[in-house]
């Protein structure tokens, strides 16, 4: 196993210069997600609107290079697109990293590719899925709380 | 050849050991890992304070305990079971006799550092320890001399108080002590090597002070019996707490030490066979001391290990692997403080060979992969101690704890992949 498979330049990149890292406006309670093992924290601001449709989403935090980059990654794949079809692809990114299903599924979703390379490095999954679990939290929170 | 001067105490001028020698005990600092593009990477072990590795030696005593002497300790009416009974307690000698005990009854069994705290705040605390009583800690403690008291402390109404550290260089704050005792101080537990700082704290001076007001005091001694010279009596602490597996002995074996007088007050801990004397059905006596605390089948080959990894530590001299030990360690210590945007918690002017740094802006996480694919074995997290690192404002360090077995070249190694992981992670030093 290669330290590049895991730190892959998109990886690097994210991380380095993360995107929609900052306060944002929320629609809903903004959602708060530790990983005690490592000392990585998320905090992530959702902006959805009537139509659920994400329209804006923000994070903050610190954490490792992969928790930070997949946290960028993941709130550039999900802005501007409907709740459900985000819903799909939390399940098909935690899927993934869980073994479960095709990795090969995230292939067609941009910079998600480059989280491909954390599934060799088990210790590290936890890293990466963060966000991703962080996500699904604020996306149920904001459903419930329009109830 | 030089001199030390650990806790006060000046360690005599002493020639060393060849380390290379040493290492040849050790088969698995020959392990080999496969690096990029077809490459091969030696283990550089740089873990030690988590666990240690085991000379050949040891595992040999463990594989001559079942090839030959296996059987049930104390009970067995047969030749092996006496070989057992005798090479068990045999054990339980070499080491009262490494750290200077009266007497072998003050040793107690148990699985490891984390289950004598747990022993002595159950079997003692639960006796002694009444509503308003006051525990005195230290802020640097591993969790497993805190938790234990947090859950006595909740069911006895106990209150835990603790001696604080000084933020800039991780000592103990032992001015603090005298205005921190009260008449309600019934117990101080800290530990004589912190394993995140490294520091090795005036456990001595503590203990006489806490004697001049007749309270007792336990150490955690997972860090410093690997490390340094023990003398229980000389250091006149009431419980000190140890794990084999920090000190080239297998896992799952530990020690109990405690006076004898505080062993015969204590209730016993777990109950089972052989901690019992007379059993009816309704009632039981205890066994003596230390069997009083030893329920159940014993790790018998745990503890033959153990009296192993001792005979060992003791062929090498404990004086000279302190020595060694600090050599190396000041030597990486002036090392690492010549790369840029480095960070080092615990500075303190008695230390032992633990390292916990920041460099850049790099996670540990990420700085331990890194290092991990260059073949260097490093922790990074909170190292069990996260009411410390709240008080630093970090979530984790990355730390370098050496052995008597590491070199002055794997430091050399390790200094130069932590600028490569300067580069690789684009915080470049200039
Ligand atoms: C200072 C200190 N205390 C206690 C422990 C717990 O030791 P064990 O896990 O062997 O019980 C450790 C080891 O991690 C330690 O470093």
């Amino acid at each position: 196993m290669e330290l590049d498979e895991l730190y892959q330049d998109i990886i690097l990149d994210h991380y380095k210069n993360p995107h929609n890292f900052g306060e944002g406006e929320a629609s809903c309670t903004n959602v708060e997600l530790d990983n005690p093992v490592c000392g990585d924290h998320i905090k992530l601001m959702l902006l959805i609107d009537e139509n659920d449709i994400i329209q804006d989403v923000k994070f903050t935090g610190s954490g490792c290079a992969i928790s930070m980059a997949s946290a960028s990654i993941m709130t550039e794949e999900i802005k501007g697109k409907k709740v459900q079809e985000v819903r799909a692809i939390i399940e098909d990114v935690l899927g993934a990293m869980r073994g479960e299903k095709e990795a090969d599924n995230l292939d067609e979703h941009g910079d998600l590719i480059a989280l491909k390379g954390v599934m060799k490095f088990p210790v590290r999954v936890k890293c990466a899925t963060l966000a991703w679990h962080a996500v699904r939290d604020g996306i149920t929170k904001c459903e419930q709380e329009k109830k | 050849m030089s001199h030390i001067n650990v806790d006060g105490k000046q360690l005599e001028t002493l020639e060393l050991f060849e380390v290379e020698e040493v290492r040849n005990d050790f088969p698995i600092l020959k392990e080999k890992f496969s690096g990029p593009k077809n490459s091969v990477l030696p283990l550089v072990y740089l873990d030690n304070a988590a666990t240690t590795q085991k000379p050949q030696q040891v595992l040999d005593a463990m594989q001559y305990y079942y090839r030959h002497q296996n059987a049930n300790v104390h009970r067995a009416i047969h030749k092996l079971g006496e070989r057992a009974t005798a090479a068990y307690e045999d054990s339980r000698k070499r080491i009262s006799r490494f750290i200077n005990a009266r007497s072998h009854r003050e040793i107690v069994f148990t699985r490891g550092t984390t289950e004598a705290i747990n022993l002595v705040a159950h079997s003692w605390g639960r006796k002694l320890i009444g509503r308003g009583d006051e525990i005195l800690l230290s802020e640097m403690e591993h969790h497993s001399n805190l938790i234990p008291w947090q859950l006595l402390a909740k069911e006895t109404g106990a209150v835990l108080r603790f001696i604080p550290f000084s933020r800039s260089n991780g000592t103990l704050q032992i001015g603090h002590l005298e205005e921190m005792i009260n008449e309600r101080t019934r117990l101080i537990s800290v530990t004589h090597m912190s394993n995140v700082f490294g520091t090795i704290n005036p456990v001595r001076g503590l203990i006489q002070k806490a004697h001049d007001h007749h309270i007792p005091v336990m150490l955690d001694g997972a860090q410093s019996v690997p490390h340094l010279p023990t003398d229980v009596q000389e250091l006149d602490c009431d419980f000190l707490a140890f794990s084999g597996h920090k000190m080239c002995g297998p896992t799952g074996i530990g020690v109990l030490y405690g006076k004898e007088k505080l062993l015969e007050e204590m209730e016993p801990f777990q109950g089972g066979g052989e901690m019992i004397g007379s059993v009816w059905l309704d009632k039981a006596t205890w066994n003596e001391v230390p069997h009083k605390f030893e329920a159940g089948t014993p790790d018998i080959a745990g503890a033959i290990g153990l009296a192993a990894a001792i005979d060992y530590l003791d062929r090498l001299g404990m004086e000279r692997i302190t020595l060694y030990e600090q050599k190396l360690t000041t030597y990486a210590l002036s090392k690492m403080r010549e790369i840029s945007g480095m960070r080092i918690f615990g500075m303190a002017p008695f230390r032992g060979g633990v390292i916990s740094f920041y460099l850049g802006k790099i996670h540990p996480h990420d700085m331990a992969q890194f290092l991990d694919s260059k073949g260097i074995a490093v922790r990074a997290g909170h190292h069990c101690a996260q009411p410390l690192m709240r008080k630093l404002e970090i979530p984790a360090t990355t730390r370098a704890s050496f052995y008597f077995y590491n070199t002055f070249s794997e430091i050399d190694f390790l200094i130069d992949n932590l600028k490569q992981a300067l580069e690789y992670f684009g915080y470049g030093t200039g």
